[in-house]
């Protein structure tokens, strides 16, 4: 039926194209060397360091779902939420070493991801986006009603964080909490990664360019969906419990609507569906409120929305679409 | 191949008494590829599908003919179910489908193309085919290995772009394609699920002159196992590729008939066929 | 015990009135350009000020009110030309975020020009005080939004049928490409509607402060209540804007009267399950 070594051989330089597309860039490999260099060059500046990364973490998750898939959320702080909580909760009456309770509040914001996908799989459009601030600001009041467990308004009392696998103990300058967040960031990342370049990845894809198309190619859109909320929920209650053990406070904060604007303004800025945007993101956010924390929070939100219309305006893709767009440019040949 | 696997049916069905009934109007013995019973639809006051009963036999090159509004879209829409109809059955061999979802449906063969490209603009031609390929050999739900550790279905997507002429093209985005290319990538996408009933709504449209020899050159191509229903207006296409011409007006079949039949009737004539040649 | 209910009845249709006006223009102009405008309390907020502004400078509350459907008119078009006219085409995202980003900065500028504290507004004194009917009482502020609000409404909906704009407007919602091609000036329809749609918000906002107060998170805190209303009652329609207003102020004030344990949990929860029922709204165009 088809001549085997040909049509193989035809394909190859196709192929290892497509290959080279999904190596590691040097760039990337010179980027995670210098995620290291908190450690030696900022030293008094590693608590920020493991904020950020927690928030890469956070926004990296969102990506998935929002740059990969299409899927604009407006409540994805649920799931960061309840890993915290479930985290916080955890060494409160359970156990205080980090990591087992890490991938249980994992587990369980992603179980809980799950249940959701169920509801918001079939929606598109405004229906999606007020179902998801619905569900977010539901989980908010309950959250707030039951301060028997989260401790309501006055956030989560009695936390108490055991060492690192036994290990390593959470010390005061933060070195052992960004060790622990960028591992995590990077083992996770490392997982994301590969389920962008997968057969899976490509059919997200597919999904967020056209949805119409992928039933008449036979994909089953709502179940691709499914897996890749849960996927997603289960990452960022990872973020979230890391929260909760880097800075041993849990508050009402952490599922709330200002967080799932905070997490979608860093993702846009960074430029979502691009992997590294919510890494970039995060890095120029936090790093840009830490600089400015004197300021009145209300005049910082006047720069972030100032700062929102100008990205949607003129750089549609974020900053790292921005610099893609430049590189392109530049490259041109002189005409 | 496809009335080895009928026959074998039949005789299957014979033997264990349980296979559903052929279809109503099908000679018995010879096997439809597809078959539509008294569908019917309608939007609001208007009725865009009135009692449509056709039968198509495996192997078949039918064209849907029809003015503008005369609902033929529509009946695709029906036929592969992104429209639910109010009444009537459809058959996809001896299956019925009529409420099978429609990614089911193009798993079991009934593929169509759209009107208006359907095409994912950040992907390249080869991602887009792969993708389909993937989907038909059920690996697109994989999640660990990377794509270029799919070798088979790659090759299998390079090879199909390049018997429509797009392996040059293969690695850049679609939307940088020019309009002939994007069309044959709609074909190369519906080919890539291995249908055995093609639905091609307008293949050619929008087409210039001279991009549109390698689509021809494509449907020409099609395998003779292939049932293929196509919409057209150009009529040096349907008269060169029909073997029966399904005529609809206002959302019902005026007539079916072979090409000499249509072209000589009155009625039809009269309908839009007056001017001659291209509609 | 009946009485109570009454009152609770009639307080949470006035509320219902208010969230009317609030969100009417939102739900047309959703329906017309599928234009996600989260900023649409930005402009009620900015009738609000307007209106306190005017009365602390000695102007009658009544006489604020046509000033501040004026002054959010206004800005509104401004916005049209500048910003939200280079992204109809765009996708839901880029709309939200452009949007939000404009709330963020208003309630940032509220607060720069006025403060965080609560604005209070001195009413005439024909407002104040109440209508009393056996063992209920009727709060004459209460009295005056519903008059004001069936007034509008009765409007609104003569000038949707009876006028030539009206079907402009209808035709633009039910199938904008079609209207283009009937040479309907879809593009000056929206621009009109969106203007009094946005002067309608402005409206609301100067009478929302009795109601629910005015500071500079009001942006925020009633986006959700305006969204819940043109979720629910369906893009595009008054009539539907009308039945989800009234539907979801009495379940409001209801809920906080007789579950205030529960606070908003109970309004989210209905308005899930109903988004989940009929995604389009319960009047809204099924695609």
């Amino acid at each position: 039926m088809r001549e085997l070594t040909g049509a193989a051989a035809a394909a190859g330089p196709a192929l290892a194209a497509l290959d080279r597309r999904a190596r590691w860039r040097p760039a990337e490999l010179v980027f995670w060397a210098a995620a290291l260099s908190p450690f030696v060059l900022f030293p008094a500046y590693l608590q920020l360091a493991s904020q950020i990364a927690i928030a890469a973490l956070f926004a990296l998750s969102l990506d998935l779902i929002l740059g990969y898939a299409g899927v604009v959320s407006l409540g994805h702080a649920a799931f960061f939420g309840i890993g915290a909580y479930c985290a916080g909760l955890l060494s409160k009456y359970a156990w205080g070493e980090p990591v087992s309770g890490l991938l249980v509040s994992a587990l369980l914001a992603g179980l809980a991801g799950y249940a959701v996908s169920f509801v918001i799989a079939g929606f598109r459009h405004l229906a999606l986006i007020m179902i998801t601030l619905g569900l977010g600001l539901l989980l908010q009041e309950a959250a707030n009603s039951a301060s028997w467990l989260t401790g309501g308004a006055d956030g989560l009392q009695g936390i108490d964080i055991r060492p690192v696998l036994g290990l390593f103990k959470f010390d005061l300058y933060g070195r052992t909490a960004y060790g622990y967040a960028l591992a995590v960031l990077f083992l996770l990342f490392l997982l994301a990664r590969r389920v962008i370049q997968s057969p899976f990845g490509l059919s997200l894809r597919g999904i967020r360019e056209n949805a119409v198309r992928m039933p008449a190619i036979g994909a089953p859109t709502r179940r691709r969906i499914r897996k890749i909320f849960t996927m997603a929920a289960a990452m960022a209650g990872a973020a979230g419990a890391l929260l909760a053990q880097t800075t041993s406070t849990v508050s009402l904060e952490a599922l709330s609507f200002q967080r799932s604007a905070d997490v979608l303004v860093i993702l846009i800025l960074g430029g979502a569906g691009r992997l590294y945007g919510g890494i970039v993101g995060a890095l120029i956010y936090m790093v840009a409120r830490d600089r400015f924390s004197g300021l009145n929070p209300q005049y910082w939100y006047f720069w972030i929305g100032l700062l929102l219309v100008l990205v949607v305006v003129l750089l549609p893709n974020g900053i790292l679409g921005g610099l893609r767009r430049l590189s392109a440019w530049r490259l041109r040949p002189a005409s | 191949m496809s009335e080895l696997t009928s026959a074998a049916g039949e005789a299957a069905g014979a033997a264990s008494g349980n296979r559903p009934p052929a279809p109503a109007g099908v000679p018995a013995g010879r096997a439809a590829a597809l078959t539509a019973q008294g569908l019917r639809k309608h939007f609001g006051s208007l009725q865009v599908a009135r009692d449509i009963s056709f039968h198509l036999p495996v192997g078949a090159r039918f064209a849907l003919i029809g003015p503008n509004g005369a609902g033929k879209t529509t009946l695709i829409n029906l036929l592969t179910g992104m429209l639910r109809p109010e009444s009537g059955r459809i058959f996809l061999g001896r299956d019925d489908v009529t409420s099978v979802e429609p990614a089911v449906r193009v798993k079991r063969g009934l593929v169509r193309t759209f009107q208006i490209n359907a095409l994912f603009p950040d992907l390249a031609p080869l991602e887009a085919v792969a993708l389909a390929v993937c989907e038909r050999k059920g690996s697109a739900g994989a999640f660990w290995r990377p794509l270029p550790a799919y070798r088979d279905e790659l090759e299998e997507a390079y090879a199909l772009l390049q018997s429509v002429h797009l392996a040059e093209d293969c690695l850049r985005p679609t939307r940088e394609l020019a309009y002939g290319q994007q069309r044959l990538l709609e074909m190369a996408l519906a080919l890539a699920t291995r249908p055995r009933v093609l639905l091609l709504d307008e293949p050619a449209a929008g087409v210039p002159r001279d991009e549109s020899s390698a689509l021809f050159a494509a449907i020409a191509a099609l395998p003779d196992d292939i049932t293929v229903l196509f919409i057209e207006h150009d009529m040096s296409l349907v008269f060169r590729f029909a073997s029966r011409i399904i005529v609809m007006v206002a959302g019902g079949i005026l007539m079916e008939g072979s090409p000499a039949e249509i072209a000589g009737d009155a009625q039809v004539r009269e309908l839009y066929l007056g001017k001659g040649g291209h509609v | 015990m009946l009485a109570s209910f009454i009152g609770v009845l009639f307080d949470g249709f006035a509320f219902g009135m208010l969230l009317f006006l609030l969100s009417v223009g939102l739900s047309v102009t959703l329906g017309m350009m599928n234009f996600i405008n989260l900023a649409h309390c930005s402009f009620a907020m900015l009738g609000g000020y307007v209106a306190v502004s005017l009365v602390n400078a000695g102007w009658p509350f009544l006489a604020t009110l046509p000033v501040a459907f004026a002054a959010a008119a206004a800005v509104s078009v401004v916005l049209e030309r500048v910003l939200y006219r280079r992204l109809y085409r765009s996708s839901d995202l880029d709309q939200c975020l452009l949007t939000i980003g404009i709330v963020f900065m208003s309630i940032a500028g509220a607060a720069w020009l006025f403060g965080t504290v609560q604005q209070p507004v001195q009413l005439p004194p024909a407002l104040r005080g109440a209508l009393q009917f056996g063992p209920v009482r009727f709060a004459s502020y209460r009295l005056f939004l519903v008059g004001t609000g069936l007034a509008l409404t009765v409007l609104l909906v003569a000038a949707l049928e009876y006028t030539r704009f009206g079907a402009q407007v209808r035709a633009a919602v039910d199938k904008q490409r079609m209207a283009r091609g009937l040479g309907i000036d879809v593009d000056a329809a929206f621009a009109i509607t969106f203007a009094l749609g946005s002067g309608l918000a402005g409206l609301g906002g100067a009478l929302a402060i009795e109601i629910v107060g005015l500071d500079p998170a009001f942006a925020l805190t009633n986006l959700i209540y305006v969204l819940i209303v043109v979720a629910v009652g369906g893009l595009g329609s008054i009539g539907g804007s009308f039945a989800a207003a009234a539907l979801l102020g009495v379940s409001d004030v209801a809920g906080k009267y007789y579950l205030p344990a529960l606070g908003s949990f109970f309004i989210y929860l209905v308005m899930v399950g109903l988004l989940m029922w009929r995604p389009a709204g319960l009047f809204g165009k099924r695609t």
